[in-house]
């Protein structure tokens, strides 16, 4: 082990670690309660299935929505307008893989270039995303209410688009996107990983992570040593848009159907929780390692809900106490008492 | 003279730092009487005491012929002694009405507030002060100035019989400076007892009857206005006489600068923050700004800085006229600055060591041309041995360190970066002393290796010592420069004291 990570602890490491012990108690929870959760099969078709891999699928939509989250946290910011982006990319997508739809028509055949279905729904979800920072960091409304603004727009802008119809498209190449499998594992959760890696690279051999880091610290500073700090905050909004575009199109494709009112319906509030799971600071340090746990930690609560077949409901009671138990380890007050209460009890052991 | 508010041997201190030691403070019934003193001199925490905002570690405070012991601002304002601050401490959306009665409004018998009762007594507190205003209309509709006098209103409609003005005068332009002057001087002819702090020396001469100065928590001196000089006051306040000024002058073996200016303003200023000013620095000098707090030096660093952009007058640099809207075109132009308020515009307190050096650098490169792990943490090691940065490691978060160690990872910062003009605001503030000299010295070298330097500190003898020319402001103001041998502490004072 290195040394010098000991001795000197990054806040964050301590806090992955724990954010990890704590994925690890949900699992062995299920361990306890039903062994058989645990268990992953390699299918003939060379899929493999279980569980394990359905948290990892079903999660890859909220890891990649948190990793653009948890760059537009760390500039202590914040944007709801990620699910209803996410909608307006689905509609997009659904409009050049079935212009007819309203018509009745069947898809377009033959289909558009994949990557021009995908592209064009990205180049629009960053649109709105520049929409977002350019409201954030020129106009100075603060990011709660400019993405609010937002998560209206987009979701009334991808009803519009489809005409409130939820069309379908089966079959064709683009839902591999969703449904497709990879070496045994499933398409979303290599895009997700793929989002992941690249984030990290780009914010750890660049200086736009620390940059990103010292414009949520402190934006004066930063802009009196030379960062330019509203390029820096509009780039997260830009990059966490064209995160919820891509997020978008892996849940409509996995749908095969865009539904323009149900696609990305409250998933921001799960993006959010992720990324405060994992400890990522309003404003300052983050920890993209630490929001896909988080993700991840969201989706095992919802998979161990809906695998022991209890009501739907207690997912959302176990989200609440995973972010209750997180707010209280942060609170400095709390941490205070319970040193003042360690203390006095080892004062009385001592008499 | 009858004494009304009348402090002995007041002292109060905080962790690590003693604000006030027997401190005797008098205030005689319907005068006006001015609060003096440099930053740190312990104004403020004098009338936080003597207002019950602190409790005080000892003495007495004698309020009326009583001993008294206020135990909360509140009490002390139900006792008559109002404090009007600096900020407009009201509400600007409520009405002016609402704003000078709040919490203790009118009432009807049956219940709810009686408007009718609360807007004409509002009328009448402010018709006392000669104000003209509709009490019925919100208060942000109105010049700080006329929100300014509203807090007086509100102070006097509760009773004042000693009212503390904090500052007034800080944002008031000079007609509005003279109506606030028009109302002190009729509610002293009522027998109001007034405290006036100001940093403005012109003001304090022109409205007071007495002056007090604390000069590091002290009593610095007390003087009757009339017939006092300007020279005494300043020098009371920075605590220097003529005879014991140290002419030790390193800054004289520099000469003024080689060649051609490297910056030039020709009149720049910018209304209501500093009047027009013409200033040059030449590569391998030190100029240095010297004046009173509050007299515009840290003003002129921001309009060069890039930080305000002047509305008049022209800026070259390199012989080039250029317009900088923002640090970053001045950073563009080798420009680096020190900013005095550390903690707001200087540091980034969660990132360690390291990163904060590093960043000035990293901006000027740009966020692609990343520099490596090892090299940051050479260029660290490297000023951390320098600047004897006392921190167990480059890793440590910056915000851990002391104040004195924080200034150090600012100046480091902006060393890493190589700048042609290094902008330097107040950097030895809350240094110990042999930090300090290691600081005045670095700036020699810096100079004898041909940078530009800009020099702001609020004491003389440093700006003496290291200073190649030396600007002095006074209210606002540059209202002389002096180079070679006229460069001492008392030249410095006998300019700011002139009369204009």
């Amino acid at each position: 082990m290195d040394g010098k990570l000991l001795q000197n602890p990054n806040p964050l490491t301590k806090r992955f670690l724990f954010v990890l012990a704590g994925l690890a108690a949900i699992l062995l929870l299920n361990l306890i309660i039903s062994p058989e959760f645990f268990q992953v099969s390699l299918h003939e078709d060379g899929k493999i299935r279980g569980n394990l891999i359905n948290i990892l699928n079903n999660g890859a939509r909220v890891c990649i929505l948190a990793v653009g989250m948890t760059l537009v946290y760390a500039t202590g910011g914040i944007d709801l307008s990620v699910g209803s982006v996410m909608a307006t990319a689905g509609a997009m997508a659904a409009l050049m893989i079935r212009p007819g739809y309203l018509q009745g028509l069947p898809v377009a055949n033959p289909q558009p270039p994949l990557l021009l279905i995908m592209a064009v729904p990205l180049l629009i979800a960053m649109l709105l995303g520049l929409i977002n920072g350019a409201l954030v960091a020129l106009v100075r409304i603060q990011p709660i209410i400019a993405t609010l603004i937002m998560m209206y727009s987009a979701r009334g802008l991808a009803v519009l688009m489809v005409e409130g119809q939820t069309p379908t498209y089966h079959g064709v190449p683009f839902t591999k996107l969703g449904l497709g499998y990879f070496l045994g594992l499933p398409l979303p959760v290599w895009i997700a990983a793929a989002v992941f890696l690249i984030t990290v690279l780009v914010t750890k051999r660049t200086a736009l992570g620390v940059f990103i880091e010292a414009v949520g610290e402190n934006r004066k500073a930063s802009r009196y040593m030379g960062i330019r700090t509203r390029l820096i905050t509009m780039g997260t909004y830009v990059f966490c848009g064209l995160c919820a575009g891509l997020a978008g199109l892996v849940h409509v494709a996995g749908e095969s159907s865009t539904s323009p009112y149900n696609t990305g319906n409250m998933i921001e509030l799960d993006a959010i929780a992720a990324v405060i799971i994992g400890g990522t600071m309003w404003g300052g340090r983050f920890t993209l390692a630490g929001s896909i746990v988080g993700a991840l930690i969201i989706q095992s609560l919802s998979t161990t809900v809906y695998f022991q077949r209890w009501p739907y409901e207690y997912s959302l009671v176990f989200k609440a106490v995973v972010l209750i138990v997180v707010a209280l380890i942060q609170s400095e007050k709390l941490r205070a008492y319970a040193a003042q209460g360690w203390a006095s009890i080892k004062s009385r052991r001592a008499r | 003279m009858e004494e009304i508010l009348k402090v002995s041997n007041l002292s109060k201190g905080f962790p690590g730092v003693q604000a006030l030691s027997n401190v005797d403070f008098t205030l005689n019934r319907g005068e006006i009487l001015g609060l003096m003193g440099e930053n740190g001199a312990g104004k403020s925490t004098l009338i936080k005491v003597m207002t019950g905002f602190y409790r005080r570690d000892s003495g007495d405070i004698h309020f009326d012929g009583q001993a008294v012991d206020f135990t909360s601002p509140n009490d002390a304002v139900r006792h008559g002694i109002s404090t009007v601050y600096q900020e407009v401490n009201l509400l600007p959306q409520l009405t002016v009405a609402e704003n000078i009665f709040i919490g203790r409004q009118p009432m009807k018998k049956r219940g709810g507030i009686d408007w009718r009762e609360l807007n004409s007594r509002a009328e009448n507190a402010v018709a006392k002060l000669d104000l003209d205003i509709d009490v019925t209309r919100p208060l942000n509709t109105y010049s700080v100035a006329v929100q300014q006098m509203v807090s007086i209103a509100r102070a006097l409609d509760i009773s004042a019989k000693v009212l503390i003005l904090d500052e007034p005068t800080s944002s008031l332009d000079a007609a509005e400076v003279e109506q606030l002057f028009t109302v002190m001087r009729r509610l002293k002819s009522e027998g109001i007892s007034i405290v006036f702090i100001t940093h403005f020396l012109d003001q304090v001469f022109a409205i007071t009857d007495r002056i007090t100065v604390l000069r590091s928590g002290k009593n610095a001196g007390e003087f009757t206005t009339e017939g006092l000089s300007r020279m005494d006051l300043i020098s009371s306040m920075l605590g220097k006489e003529f005879e014991d000024l140290d002419a030790s002058r390193w800054g004289s073996s520099l000469g003024t600068g080689e060649g051609d200016p490297l910056v030039s303003m020709n009149s720049v200023g910018k209304k209501g923050f500093i009047f027009p000013f013409d200033l040059t620095i030449r590569p391998g000098e030190v100029l240095g700004l010297a004046g009173l707090l509050g007299s515009g030096r840290t003003e002129i660093a921001q309009l060069l800085y890039g930080v305000e952009k002047p509305d008049e007058g022209v800026l070259q640099l390199n012989g080039q006229e250029t317009a900088l809207s923002s640090p970053r075109g001045a950073i563009d132009e080798g420009m680096g600055f020190c900013p005095e308020d550390r903690k707001e515009v200087g540091i980034i307190p969660e990132l360690s060591v390291r990163e904060n050096i590093i960043l000035a650098l990293q901006a000027k490169r740009g966020a692609l041309r990343y520099i490596h792990r090892k090299e940051q943490e050479a260029i660290a090691d490297k000023f951390i041995r320098a600047l004897n940065i006392v921190t167990p490691s480059s890793d440590q978060l910056v915000k851990n360190l002391s104040g004195g160690n924080q200034q150090k990872v600012i100046l480091a910062r902006w060393l890493a970066a190589e700048p042609r003009l290094l902008i330097l605001d107040e950097p030895t503030r809350g240094i110990d002393i042999g930090s300090k000299v290691e600081i005045q010295k670095l700036i020699l070298e810096l100079a004898k290796e041909g940078l530009a330097l800009l020099f702001i500190s609020s004491e003389l003898d440093e700006v003496v010592r290291c200073s190649s020319r030396v600007a002095v402001l006074r209210d606002r103001q540059v209202i002389g420069e002096l180079d070679g041998t006229d460069i001492s502490e008392s030249q410095i004072m006998k300019t700011i004291a002139e009369t204009a």
